[in-house]
Order: structure tokens, then sequence, then C-alpha cells
């Protein structure tokens, strides 16, 4: 028997040990009232795990609960792996999105790959079969090398896992800022579909039923990865972090198929993926929302290194691994199950009715605490918030126009910034086509995967500008929604729902709390308006470097219906001839916008207004003029504003140009954030009836074949004027030059 | 006509296969799994999907040339029937030894995914008959080892026994031998080829020009048979 070095009870009282796991004193004073007694070192382990923002959301919950969550398709909301939405016919969506931020900005491509198995077990966890991936990404600009090679590994790391899976990655979006600089934001998105009868919960329940462990083996990797995700970083501190996780998608792929096959087969009562806190969480959990408790014999748990205590093993984030409740008596064939796809799985406990979540190893109770006490009883925090003195001082600044001399220089200048230029650096990593279904690939305003055996189609997008949230959070929060919904509509999708992942700083900054609360707000406001419910998401704080916080970044993953694949749209415009229409008033806004922070290295003022009640009108209109087949193509005006949507109408189509005139100052018709606006194309025979549709539609131009794009003012001067070869060469090569260039 | 995918774990698009045979042919298909690769003398033809065999342990198809799913493939392979392989099922009849040559990692050191456009080198073979000779398609690609090489002499028994049925039209990315991106065997009963001729079978997700493969499958299978 190997000699335990542990801390006692008493030790860790007395030296505050806890403190190292992550806990204050209140909170360990908390588990020490709540339990009666003082916890030894496995279940202080437990306590700091569950209790970790990560696992708990205890900063968070105040905020979380301002959103609407309830909707006629909701028919998960959230609480579990993921949420679920009714698409018709029997079927479901499944998706969620989650956060792999502090790994990624450790071990890039290990960390982004974990994140994107993380989020696909999630999906298959609720009985689901994965079909689609998204990501949201966030880096700092690239001038820096640390941040190119956080950008190439993270986006290679995301691609290794998902293709290895065959899955297909159809949606994304890049963005680069110096606030992301060595902090990067890592979020990936899985949407699943499944058929009523075969949705699964993370539940133990039946007292006797057993419970078993199935995938990878248990090592010492990522323990108390929960708190370390939920803390700052500190760039001196990158050395002391514990061994990271590694993904293995092939284990992946194999537990996939077993689970899935398993979901079918009536001997299950429970599933649920070893994400953050592993073992702990899922089993505190899955006890906890069953009313339940567990019992586990840890010598049973399939482990990879020796010698392994009770500890590590419960605070292992080993991957591809999923704890399972079956019947009693069914054990052998859930095994023979998963043996037949190579995978491991072992019995190691059984439901028990005293609700406890007991550890048992080496013939002595370990651990022996309430499984709701771990998983609902957490502290819940209402943090200090206070409006940061800047919010006033940008809110007092005049909207003015950057200065520029060049517009088309300027254009081309915009087009080569990595956030507008195009992404194909990074999409052609991602295998966009396994499984046949897409029909709208990276490159499109959103994702669309086809429902097979429908004319149906689901469409995604991810969505999140965090420098109109840092100048004004509820107002920003608001933007987020109506751009990822304006990504759906110009697809020709209704949106029904979505999930987020809260980036944010330290929420014990008044002022990152502050940030937090508002921009939940104007998400909130905006779902509502825009009819499309939270179902699931997640929370990471703590996205600071050397105590400065990122932009705030609440990412927007939205999901819609195609309800006839047929009308399926595209930014890139058709055919000469056709009338260009822009829809929606250009104003003087450039407030965190592209061209401010361009020109002038930051950005302050006021982010562009929304009135979300015309945002609504506009996106009916423009759907319900996709749906009757008057549209062409169809894209939303966001970064770098008009001239750069005119500029990707251009590049998305066959040899087509682009003949309009502007009114107003030419600066702010060009490159204006103005909100609800989109350029859209229309055939000769539906002008009139899309005019009677589109109420603020203005036509604005024709396309030409002439491959050139002429902007002019309303005296018929060229603002503009160059080959759509000049413009797109600069578009198209931005990102693999930035990244090849040497410092 | 009876269709197996060949299933060895991690090849990931055994879907795509098997709907590329219902939507083209529609003829019977089913999925065998490795461990029952001693069925395969039931069917008349066997298509290995593209994926991640093995998690590409070690190199891409290696592992499964140690399985014992393999010694039946080549068994198939050698009683004439027709096999096609693509993108890691490329791997892997390369690894097994039932097609010459070897891969490299892509020139650009990246997974890549994209269309290209692929002429038809050889449209004498069950595979290619309902292609023209020279004609160019656009196929999609999705692989980080797509860049096929084989030394002087083996590309020369290649050409010289009309061997090499697919080149890259315009663009060769990722640095194959002779543009090459797809052979068959000396006897032109297996095809290998990195592009994805399933993932082009319908419109909606992008194109056609794959059918005309499964189609020559069918109308031709008979060909190369030998009693």
């Amino acid at each position: 028997m190997s000699i335990n070095h542990e801390p006692t009870a008493e030790q860790i009282k007395e030296n505050r040990l806890y403190l190292q796991m992550g806990m204050t004193d209140a909170e360990y004073e908390r588990a020490v009232e709540k339990l009666g007694r003082t916890p030894n070192y496995v279940e202080t382990g437990l306590f700091s795990a569950m209790w970790s923002e990560h696992c708990s959301y205890k900063s968070s919950k105040s905020v979380l609960r301002r959103f609407p969550t309830e909707g006629a398709r909701v028919l998960q909301g959230p609480g579990e792996g993921a949420g679920i939405v009714d698409i018709g016919d029997n079927q479901a969506a499944v998706f969620k999105m989650e956060s792999h931020n502090s790994p990624s900005a450790i071990e890039p491509f290990i960390g982004a790959a974990t994140g994107a198995g993380g989020i696909i077990r999630d999906v298959f966890s609720m009985g689901a079969r994965p079909v689609a991936l998204v990501n949201s990404l966030r880096f700092g600009d690239l001038t820096d090398p640390r941040d190119r090679f956080l950008f190439e590994e993270a986006v290679a790391g995301i691609a290794s896992y998902g293709n290895a899976m065959g899955i297909p990655t159809v949606a994304g979006e890049v963005q680069f800022d110096q606030c992301y600089s060595k902090r990067p934001l890592v979020n990936a998105m899985a949407v699943g579909l499944l058929n009523h009868e075969d949705i699964q919960k993370g539940v133990a329940a039946g007292i006797g039923n057993t419970v078993i462990y199935a995938g990878a083996t248990t090592g010492r990797d990522g323990i108390h990865g929960a708190t370390m995700s939920s803390s700052e970083l500190s760039i001196e501190e990158e050395q002391e972090l514990p061994v990271m996780q590694a993904g293995d998608p092939f284990i992946e792929k194999l537990l996939m198929e077993a689970c899935l096959e398993l979901v079918q087969s009536d001997a299950l009562i429970g599933i649920q993926d070893m994400g953050a806190a592993g073992l702990t969480s899922s089993a505190a959990e899955m006890a906890s929302k069953a009313g339940y408790g567990v019992e586990l014999n840890l010598d049973l748990v399939p482990q990879r290194e020796e010698n392994m205590t009770a500890y590590e093993m419960m605070l292992s984030e080993s991957q591809e691994r999923m704890l399972i409740v079956v019947k009693k008596g069914r054990e052998e064939e859930v095994i023979a199950l998963f043996t037949k796809y190579g995978i491991t799985a072992a019995t190691i406990g059984h439901v028990t009715d005293d609700k406890m979540l007991r550890l048992l190893h080496k013939g002595e109770v370990a651990a022996e605490v309430s499984a709701d006490l771990l998983a609902e009883d957490a502290p819940s925090y209402q943090k200090e918030s206070k409006e940061p003195a800047s919010f006033a001082k940008n809110q007092a600044i005049e909207n003015t126009e950057p200065q520029v001399t060049n517009l088309k220089e300027t254009l081309l200048d915009l087009l080569q910034r990595p956030t507008i230029a195009s992404k194909e650096w990074v999409y052609n990593q991602f295998d966009t086509g396994a499984r046949t279904n897409t029909v709208l690939a990276p490159g499109a305003s959103a994702g669309v995967i086809r429902v097979r055996g429908t004319n149906k189609g689901i469409a995604m997008t991810a969505d999140c500008n965090s420098r109109f949230i840092y100048l004004d959070p509820e107002v920003g929060g608001k933007i987020a929604v109506a751009e990822a919904a304006r990504n759906l509509v110009c697809s020709g999708a209704e949106p029904i729902a979505l999930t987020d992942c809260l980036n944010f700083g330290s929420p014990d900054k008044p002022e990152v709390f502050w940030q937090l609360e508002k921009s939940a707000d104007g998400i909130s406001e905006a779902c509502r308006k825009l009819n499309a419910p939270v179902i699931g998401g997640n929370v990471s704080l703590s996205n600071e470097v050397n105590g400065v916080p990122i932009y705030p970044t609440p990412t927007i993953g939205l999901v819609g219906i195609v309800h006839d694949l047929s009308q399926v749209t595209t930014p890139g415009f058709k055919q000469a001839g056709d009338a260009i229409y822009l829809i929606g008033q250009t104003e003087m806004e450039f407030g965190g916008s592209e061209l401010q922070q361009m020109i002038e290295g930051k950005i302050f003022g006021k982010s562009p207004a929304i009135d979300l009640d015309l945002e609504a009108t506009r996106q009916q209109q423009l759907l319900q003029a996709i749906q009757a087949g008057m549209i062409q193509s169809a894209d939303d005006l966001s970064e770098g504003g008009f001239a750069v949507a005119l500029c990707e109408g251009t590049f998305g189509s066959q040899g087509l140009g682009a003949d309009v005139t502007v009114e107003g100052s030419a600066i702010t018709a060009l490159f204006s954030e103005t909100q609800s606006r989109f350029l859209v194309t229309v055939q000769a025979e539906q002008v009139a009836a899309f005019e009677e549709k589109v109420q603020d539609a203005v036509k604005i131009g024709t396309v030409t074949d002439g491959e050139e794009i002429v902007i002019k003012d309303a005296e018929g001067t060229v603002l503009v004027e160059g080959t759509v070869e000049e413009f797109q060469t600069a578009w198209k090569g931005a990102i693999a030059c930035l990244l090849n260039s040497e410092d | 006509m009876k269709f197996a995918v060949l299933v060895f774990p991690g090849l990931t698009c055994d879907l795509d296969m098997y709907h590329a045979i219902e939507e083209t042919v529609k003829q019977d298909v089913e999925y065998v799994w490795h461990t029952e690769a001693d069925q395969l003398d039931q069917f008349d033809a066997v298509l290995l999907p593209t994926g991640t065999s093995y998690g590409n342990y070690l190199r891409p198809g290696a592992l499964a040339k140690s399985s014992p799913a393999c010694k039946q493939l080549q068994a198939f392979a050698e009683s004439g029937k027709l096999v096609l392989g693509v993108g890691n099922g490329f791997h892997i009849l390369v690894e097994a030894g039932i097609l010459p040559g070897g891969f490299l990692r892509n020139q650009s050191l990246k997974f890549r995914s994209a269309r290209e456009t692929v002429r038809v080198e050889n449209n004498n073979t069950a595979f290619t008959k309902d292609y023209t000779q020279g004609q160019v398609l656009t196929l999609p690609v999705a692989n980080e080892f797509g860049n096929y090489y084989a030394d002087e002499q083996t590309v020369e028994e290649l050409k010289n026994n009309n061997q090499i049925v697919f080149t890259y039209a315009n663009e060769n990315t990722d640095g194959s031998t002779e543009a090459i991106a797809g052979i068959t065997n000396k006897r032109g009963n297996v095809l290998g080829m990195m592009p994805l001729p399933e993932r082009a079978v319908e419109e909606i997700i992008g194109g056609t020009d794959g059918t005309a493969l499964f189609q020559s499958i069918m109308n031709n299978r008979g060909e190369q048979h030998v009693n």
C-alpha cells in the first residue's frame, strides 16, 4: 500500500490549504457548516471543484436568470448538457456553445481541440447525433508572434478534432483585437439532431441501478481544470499550471457511436459527459438532479496511471469519458456494446437512496458528501456592480466621422483588416462537407445543413461585436443577438433559439460585473423581440492578462430553420441587371467601428444605436421576401459598413460587378456601421413586389457584368472605382500575408 | 448489385458513401464493421470511405493494415471484384500494398478542405467508363495527407499500364507526384483516389460530378471479373 501524504482535515483547516484549491475562507466555512464537520482532503477537493465558477456559476447565476428561456419550441432549456428545440416532424435540434479559453491560452492546439471534443460530448450525451460544428474565435491583432502562434495552433486544434470526428464545421467567425492579445477566446458550438423519444438526461435514478464508466481511462491530466479556468492568467505563472488534459478524437468517435447505440436501449437510465471536474461533477449532478445518491468504488475506475489517489481520480479531467446509469442486471449487455466499439467500460458503483455521493477507495470511505450540497448548494454571489467612468465619458462624445482622404485606399485597407478579410485560411482547414448535408459552408452569412429525408435545413451562426459592448454593454448586447439573427435571415432561415458563451473579465471588478449585467439585459431584450429564447450556454469569467480584462464578449450562437431548402440565399450577386437595394437608413455612427479602430488606433464614443422593433420588422419583411422568392442575394451590413458588403457581393459572384450611387456624406455612406441594414439584389420582374414588401428598401444601383465596382455620389462624382479583382486580392490574401510576416 | 461500406474504426465518412449509393445507383448497400469482414464475399463491390482510421496513428492507414479485416480486403481485391477507396480509404489500400506508392503530408502542412478540378486521364476503367476521356470534374477534397508520392519506376509502371485515372487539372496544391489524384491497380479492379466523389452526387450539396463514377461501377461491374 502506498503511503498517504495527503494532509489531514485539521491541517487543511489550520494551514488554509483550501486557498490553493481556489476556495475562499468564507466558502470553506460554508462547506464546514453545511457538512457539520471539517472535510477531508478528497472532500475539500470535491467542494473546490463543484463550487468553482465553471461548475456552479456562483457569480453569474443572478445574471443568467435574466435570460428568457421559454418558448413554444423549447424542449430542454438551460441546465442539461445542451438545450433542445423542436424543429417539427418529431425531430429536434440540440445545441450548446462552450468556451475553452484558459487551456487555449496555454496550449492552443490541445486546448482548442478538447474544447471541440467537450461540446460534441455534451450534444451526444443528450442522445443526439452531432451534425455540425460552429466556432467563434478571438485573438490579438496578429502583429505579435505569440498571437500568431495562438491563432494558428488553435485553428489547427479545432480542425484536428472536428475533422477526425467526421462532423463538418459549417459556420464560424474570427475577430482580432489587441484586447485578446495572449488571452484568446475559443468558443465551440455543436449542433445535433434527434427524434423526440430519444432525448436523454443526466440522471442517476432508481435505487440499486448500476453506475457504469465508459470511455478513455483516467489519468492525472487536467486535475483542477475547472478551478484553473475560473482564475485569472498571469503570464509569469504559465509554467506552474497543472498538466493539461489532451484529447483523442479517435476514442471519442468510437465512444459517440457506442453511446448513440446505447440510447436506443431501454437499459439506459441516464448519461452524462465527464466534463469540467470530471467524475465529481458528473456523479454529483446526476445524483442531485434525480434526487438520489451515488456510491462509487474508485478501485474499479479504469486508470491509466499507477497508484492514483481518490483525490486525483475525482478531479482528473481526462477527456472522452462518460458516466452512465443503467438498469440493474443489464450491465453485461451494456459493457458488451462498448466493447464492440473497442471502448473500455466498467461497473463502478450504484444508485442509493441516501442522496449522498459516497466514494470508496481501498476498503475505506474516501469521501461522503451530500450530492445536493455539491451540485446545488454552492454559494451564490451578488457581485458589486458599478458603471465605469469611461461609459459616461464615451456617451458624452458627439458622433463624428473619422478623417478619410482617399476613399478607395481606405476601402482597400479595411478589406485587409483581419476581422474583415476572407477567413478562407481558417475554414479551409475544416472539413466542411462531411456527412454530405452541407448546403451552406463557411464563407456565407450562416451555415446551413439539410435535415436528411426532409426539405428542411438547420441554419446556424455565431456572432459578437465586443467593441460595441465595451462602449455600451446594453446596446451592444442587443446588437450581438440582432446581428446573429440578420445572418440567419439573410440565409433564408427563421431564428428559433440561441446559446451563449459569456466571456468576460474578473467578476470581482465591479465595472466588469456591470458589463455582464448590462449586456445580459440587452441580450434578453433582443431575445424577446426577435423571439429566440436562450436554451443553454456557458460562462467564462476572469479572462484577463496581468489584470487587464478583455472587452466583454458574450458570444451568441444562434440556430434557425430553413423551411424550404430552395429558399437558401447567399451574399453573392447572381446576375447582371439585377437591382441593388439598401435596406435601412445610414447614420453617422463610427463608435467602435472597424474604421475608427483603424484610423484612430482605439475605439471611443457611442456604439451605434439599435431600435429592436425596427430590426424585427425589417428582418420579418426580408425573410418573407426571401421565402416568396423575390431575393437573389442578401447580406447584412456589419464591420466596415456598406462598401465592404458591396465588395463581398461581387466576390461571391461569378465575374459580376456593381454600379451604385450613395446619398449624403461619402465617408458615412461607405463606412458607417449603423445597425439593421441589409444589402440585397432583386431581379427586374420582382422589383415591384419586393418594394411593396420591404418598406425601407431603397434602390441604389445595378449588378453589372463589367467586373468593376463603381460607387458614385448623388451628383454623379465617382467616389470609388476599381476592378473586383484588385479588391478581392486584398481581401483574400490578407490573413495568410499577416501570418507569413516575420518579426 | 450489393455494395459493402467497409468500416475500420475511425473511418468517419461511411455515411457519405452509403448515401451516395442510395442517391445514385439505388442498390443494396450495407455497412460492414471491420470485425465482420469475413462476410465480404457476399458483396459485389467494397467501398472504403474516408475518415481517420485508427486516429491516423503512426501513418494514415498504417494500423488498418495490421487488422484481420485487411487480409479479407486483400482477398476480395484479388478475386477481381471492384474496390473503391477514397481519402483515408486510399491510404489504407496503399498501406495494404493493394495499390502502389505512399503519402506525404500536404505541402501546406495543414488539413485542406476545398473543391478541386480533376481530369479523367483514363476513362477505360470500370470506375470511369461513364466519363469522357479528358473530362474535367469538380470534386471536393478534405485531407491532411493528400500528397501522393511514387518513385520514378513506379510512375513509369503506372503510366505504362494506364493506371493513372485522375490528375489534378488546375492546381496540384498538395504536391502529388505527377499531380496524381487517383490510380488503379494493374488489373484495374481497385481504384484509390483522394478527391471525394461520394460528396458530389447532389446539386444541393454542391455538384454532381461524382455521380458518373458510381454509375460506371454499376454498369461495368462484370468486366473486371476473372473466372
